[in-house]
């Protein structure tokens, strides 16, 4: 059971553990309460059954991107 | 998704894997236990792809397919329980027991919800006060923090109608069952990026430090997955063994600690059976005490006779990937997705309903 | 306690044929789908043809939630018998329309629906000419069903059938797909999305009117209704004894879809249609049906999804990544999965 959807954090309530996500232009609600970093809009959420499971760090996915263009720069 | 960035990687993969399956006489083999892995890398192409250089082979990474016949029987007998609403993810409504499916029990006047979230469950049973919410707790450790969730808030809120029937299993003792199979033969382990997100990668390192077997977390882009198949390379050309991280924009060393602490808070490990496994030590989560009266096993003591998986069926085989989907008797022949026999071809994330549905040889 | 007549919703005496059956036509039926033929109130409507072939088709209306983004049962009503005339080739000319209504239907309802109904009718250019309302008690029937029956004459110039397809013909598709089946099912439960997938419900018999009179290259036409793209491929596949090459990059799918869809767990190539219909078509004229359908505002994302192959029915998708997937039909209804 692995499905999740990335969302962009477009309003946050912290005091009711929600938030509400823009995904693949879509937005639902979700519950942060598995989150223990602060989340601001704009942050991107991995959500799964109706919960966030992970903030999604941004930065370590450019250097991943960053890794794997080298890899595909190599020639055989 | 860059396509141009895809391809170029696509096909640095199948050059690399070609140069190391020739330096090795043989196929190289990958297994995955992720049935979302498994549902990708079929419709992506890439099984068929790396297929003359690579075998992508699927392990329990269902857990729909993984609940065994027993507990699918117990399911369908809690559906027929009057006053009872079943509250379910989409993906148990076909899946066959002995002698019906949910699917089957509703035409029969079972009243069954499907929801996205036990949230949604939960929610339910506040608006209707009259009837007795059962959530069928399915899922692996990605799930379960959810349950558990929506547990603590009903006995926060007095909600008394809600109750959860726990048929949920954890990954890491199954990858021990697997493991400790003599006749398993892979040379490394694509792992489950979003069961890891909630364990962290440490709790995987066994899998090298213990067996001597390279993993490699993986997210499940087509991008990632090939990721993760490039680290996994790596380690066999360098001879390593590692349980490396390759989903690191969401994987930490640690995990999710609230999301571990909420399944601690609820639930305890209990030896489970698995479907094609059997029973497998500490795989299962079971109630502990403080939320036993959210039980439902408990609240509805159901007798369901222990059941046999039907005759010929060959899901708990491909389970354990020893066999392909297509190499079971009943395969597309008498089972398909129109009319399963077994949890494998029904599930949207079983191994035989990817093969099928995804036309994988 | 307001009065028999003044009742705002349906009763059962609606449906016996007597004063109350009555008020309600006059009420509503007929002010709405005003035409002569419909007014007469005879046993049967009946109008000369001209010379050549005839088709007539017939289709019921269950749809669940019966009011969705983009339309209603309604306009399915409507839009669904005209599609089926006109993508065999037919011009569509007058319909009947029977209802089976459950006692205790709210008559705004009623009105809303069929209100909708005649919109559709006037922008497919069809009229309603017969009909029935029948009232069955409270639970005996869910809301309201509709059955409706076309029926017009097959344009000369038509000439369809699954011999006519070669290999090498082409497949062109007017839209987008999967929107109709996945509003209606976002519609029917109660996920916490906010979006605005519309139903593509429309008639398509003006469309394909215009291109049969123009392109003689037309080899077969097909509405992409239950079990969506990948079904209705299957089947044209099976029965012409070919095989079909679909292209994923080029199938066109509205992001918002595409998005949802994966959340859920459904693929929009399984996913019902209502405006959307696939044309097989030579080579040679294949350029400029796509170039005919862009300039309709309604299919301006029209695309060629594929091609005919030799072979005995198998439909085959390339991938984004190159790789090969093989489509079947669609097996059990589509469901939100989780896992």
């Amino acid at each position: 059971m692995c499905l999740g959807i990335p969302g962009e954090v477009i309003e946050i309530n912290s005091k009711e553990n929600w938030a509400i996500i823009n995904a693949f232009g879509v937005k639902s609600k979700i519950y942060t309460s598995l989150i223990e970093e602060e989340i601001a809009v704009g942050d991107y959420l991995m959500v799964h059954a109706g919960y966030a499971i992970g903030k999604i760090d941004t930065e370590e996915a450019g250097r991943t991107l960053k890794m794997l263009e080298e890899i595909a720069q190599i020639d055989a | 998704m860059n396509i141009e960035l895809n391809k170029k990687l696509l096909d640095r993969l199948i050059k690399l894997s070609g140069s190391i399956s020739g330096k090795l006489g043989r196929k190289i083999t990958l297994m995955e236990v992720c049935g979302t892995h498994t549902t990708a890398i079929s419709k992506s192409g890439l099984r068929g792809l790396l297929s003359p250089y690579m075998e992508l082979l699927s392990g329990p990474g269902c857990p729909v397919c993984v609940t065994d016949q027993t507990d699918i029987d117990r399911i369908l007998a809690f559906a027929r329980l009057p006053g009872v609403v079943i509250t379910s993810f989409g993906d148990m409504i076909r899946v066959p027991g002995t002698h019906a499916s949910l699917e089957v029990e509703r035409a029969r006047g079972a009243h069954i919800e499907i929801c996205y979230s036990p949230h949604e469950a939960l929610s339910y049973a506040v608006q209707h006060i009259d009837k007795e919410i059962v959530f069928l707790g399915v899922g692996f450790e990605t799930t379960a923090p959810a349950v558990a969730l929506s547990i603590m808030e009903a006995k926060a809120l007095g909600i008394i109608n809600y109750s959860v029937l726990s048929v949920h299993k954890l990954v890491p003792p199954a990858m021990k069952a697997l493991l400790a199979d003599p006749e398993l033969n892979v040379d490394g382990f694509i792992l489950p990026g979003h069961v890891s997100v909630i364990t962290g990668r440490k709790t995987f390192d066994f899998i090298a430090s213990e067996y001597g077997i390279p993993s490699v977390i993986a997210g499940f882009e087509p991008v990632d997955i090939m990721e993760a198949i490039f680290l996994l390379l790596k380690q066999i050309v360098d001879k390593k063994t590692e349980t490396m991280n390759g989903y690191a924009r969401l994987v930490s060393e640690e995990g999710n600690i609230r999301a571990k602490k909420a399944i601690e808070d609820v639930f305890e490990p209990e030896d489970s059976s698995w479907r094609g496994f059997g029973l497998i030590p500490e795989s299962g989560l079971a109630f502990k005490a403080t939320y036993a009266d959210f039980d439902a096993a408990a609240r509805f003591p159901v007798e369901v006779p222990y059941s046999s998986p039907p005759e010929g069926c060959s899901c708990g085989e491909v389970l354990k990937g020893k066999i392909k989907p297509y190499q079971c008797p009943l395969f597309s022949v008498v089972c398909t997705p129109a009319d399963p026999t077994g949890p494998c071809m029904v599930s949207s994330e079983g191994a035989c309903a990817a093969y099928f549905n995804y036309g994988d040889e | 306690m307001t009065s028999q007549k003044n009742s705002d919703i349906i009763l059962l005496s609606h449906g016996d044929g007597g004063l109350l059956t009555h008020q309600l036509l006059e009420k509503y039926f007929l002010p709405c789908f005003n035409n002569t033929l419909l007014e007469g109130l005879t046993d049967a409507a009946s109008f000369p043809v001209r010379q050549g072939k005839m088709a007539i088709t017939t289709d019921s209306f269950v749809v669940d939630p019966i009011f969705f983004p983009g339309g209603d049962i309604g306009k399915l009503a409507v839009c669904g018998t005209v599609n089926d005339l006109a993508v065999s080739g037919a011009k569509p000319l007058y319909l009947t329309a029977s209802f089976i209504i459950e006692e205790g239907f709210p008559i705004a309802d009623l009105e809303r629906i069929i209100g909708s109904m005649a919109r559709a009718c006037k922008e497919a250019d069809v009229t309603i000419v017969a009909g029935d309302t029948k009232v069955v008690g409270r639970t005996q029937a869910d809301k309201i069903f509709i059955t409706t029956a076309g029926i017009g004459y097959m344009l000369p110039e038509a000439d369809l059938g699954y011999n006519r397809i070669v290999p090498g013909d082409n497949v062109i598709v007017n839209g987008p797909m999967g929107n109709h089946g996945l509003s209606v099912l976002l519609e029917r439960n109660s996920f916490s999305f906010d979006t605005k997938i519309l139903s593509d419900c429309a008639p398509l018999n003006v469309l394909t009117e215009g291109l049969i009179k123009r392109f003689k290259g037309i080899k077969f036409m097909r509405d992409l209704t239950r079990g969506g793209l990948a079904t209705c491929v299957k089947e044209i596949a099976l029965s012409a004894g070919v095989d079909i090459r679909l292209n994923d990059s080029n199938i066109p799918i509205d992001d918002e879809v595409r998005g949802i869809t994966e959340t859920l767990g459904l693929d929009p190539l399984y996913l019902a249609n209502e405006g959307k219909f696939l044309i097989i078509t030579n080579g040679e004229e294949t350029g400029s049906i796509l170039e005919y359908l862009k300039e309709d505002l309604s299919a301006q994302k029209s695309n060629i999804i594929g091609h005919i192959e030799e072979g005995k029915g198998n439909v085959y998708l390339k991938t984004a990544l190159g790789g090969t997937r093989r489509l079947t039909m669609l097996s059990g209804a589509p469901l939100p999965r989780i896992c």
